[in-house]
């Protein structure tokens, strides 16, 4: 499964965790929240929560009957409370342009009561380890060896920036996001 | 709505216990009036190991330096220097440990203007005792190593920053110190000269057998390290070697 599926697909199982919904909420949660360039397509909503529920990582906990079709409201299981920890806490590999994954990552441990300082420091690690491959490398590496390593270890160092300066704003933004 | 603050667990990693730790603290306090500075710290580095202390300004790394190089007391927790307990040392026994076993490298202003930078790279070999033909000679050799022999009879003020702290960082190693502490030693300069400046630093103490405690803010320097001890807040945090 691709990269953007699995996190809309975790994304969605972290929003459920702060609470049952519809698919129409849910959509307008991850819309609001991660979606303002790209709403997410109702299509792709019920077919990841279907595929969640196949998988056991949803429920459907009510049924509304009314005018129009019936509306389901999806609960999150244990095993989905599992599968967004395991999510939050595995780091993402060090890639230029990660911003957008992390960013949701922090937001969903926030609206799920987990430290989004953890999940950073353990980011800015896997980070750190990376520059040092890369820093290693050229010692070893000619110039253009050494040119291509400075280019990803600039776009890394610029990660980590990001990463302290969210840090710092971790509190404003959890006020935030409870809103 | 008032959030709360952020919650954050407990470390992930605790470096294991290595043999030969050359110096380990332990719960570390240190405050400045009524402003804490270190709460609990925690840290270790074991010979020929670089440890780079990370964290935000003002977070307390250069008072974790101050307090683990002696410089300045905690007012509480444990300091062991090859498992002698740096709290019970007098304040001579003090300094001659930093003379002797401790090596300095800062961002600006460490070397005398008046000098050449022969002379401030003999500096501590002198202070030590050493004849002076002998401490020029060794200064000499490891203005070589760090590639500015070339320099040693010109004055600092004479010499680029990637120079100066080149020949800081022969002063340092001269005396051949088991833990040099560098305090964001290439915080003056560019990219190129800072990259230069570790990497020369670090292979320096690596020939040589010396521990680096490195305080930086810069990833790209901390990158030079074998791990990493963050400061948040006076707390510290590590992380086990990949």
């Amino acid at each position: 499964m691709c990269i953007v599926v699995l996190m809309i697909s975790h994304t969605l199982l972290g929003l459920l965790e702060s609470g049952p919904r519809h698919g129409y909420d849910l959509k307008r949660a991850f819309d609001d929240r991660f979606g303002k360039s790209k709403p997410l397509a109702y299509g792709q909503v019920y077919a990841t929560l279907s595929r969640l529920l196949k998988n056991g990582l949803v429920e459907v906990e009510g049924i509304e009957h009314g005018e129009g079709p019936d509306r389901k409201r999806y609960a999150i299981t244990a095993e989905g409370i599992t599968d967004v920890a395991a999510w939050l806490g595995r780091p993402e590999k060090p890639e230029p342009y990660l911003q957008s994954t992390l960013f949701t990552k922090v937001v969903i441990a926030l609206l799920t009561g987990r430290s989004a300082g953890d999940l950073l420091d353990t980011q800015r690690a896997e980070h750190l380890r990376m520059m040092r491959e890369l820093t290693e490398r050229k010692k070893g590496g000619d110039l253009a060896d050494q040119l291509i390593c400075d280019h990803a270890l600039f776009h890394l160092e610029a990660d980590l920036r990001w990463l302290e300066l969210t840090e710092a704003r971790l509190d404003r933004l959890k006020a935030e996001v409870a809103l | 709505m008032t959030a709360a603050p952020e919650a954050r667990s407990a470390a992930p990693h605790v470096p294991a216990a290595a043999p030969a730790q050359l110096l380990v603290a332990r719960g570390l306090r240190k405050a400045y009036g009524p402003t804490p500075a270190l709460e609990d710290a925690a840290f270790e580095i074991a010979a020929g190991e670089v440890v780079a202390v990370m964290g935000p300004s003002g977070s307390g790394k250069s008072t974790l330096l101050h307090c683990l190089a002696g410089i300045v007391p905690p007012d509480a927790g444990e300091l062991r220097y090859q498992d002698r307990d740096m709290a019970a040392m007098s304040d001579r026994e003090r300094s001659a440990l930093r003379r002797r076993a401790f090596g300095f490298v800062f961002q600006f202003g460490q070397l005398v203007p008046e000098l050449t930078c022969g002379e401030n790279a003999a500096l501590p070999l002198r202070l030590g005792g050493v004849k002076r033909r002998e401490a020029a000679r060794r200064a000499a050799e490891w203005l070589d190593r760090l590639e500015v022999g070339d320099v040693a009879d010109k004055r600092p003020g004479e010499v680029s920053g990637g120079q100066g702290q080149r020949v800081a960082v022969a002063r340092a190693l001269a005396a051949e110190p088991r833990i040099l502490f560098a305090d964001e030693p290439t915080g003056a300069l560019d990219s190129f000269n800072s990259e230069r400046v570790m990497t020369l630093l670090t292979e320096a103490a690596r020939e040589s057998g010396a521990a680096v405690v490195l305080v930086t803010h810069d990833a790209r320097v901390a990158a030079y390290s074998d791990r990493e001890v963050v400061v948040r807040d006076g707390r510290t945090r590590s992380w086990a070697t990949a």
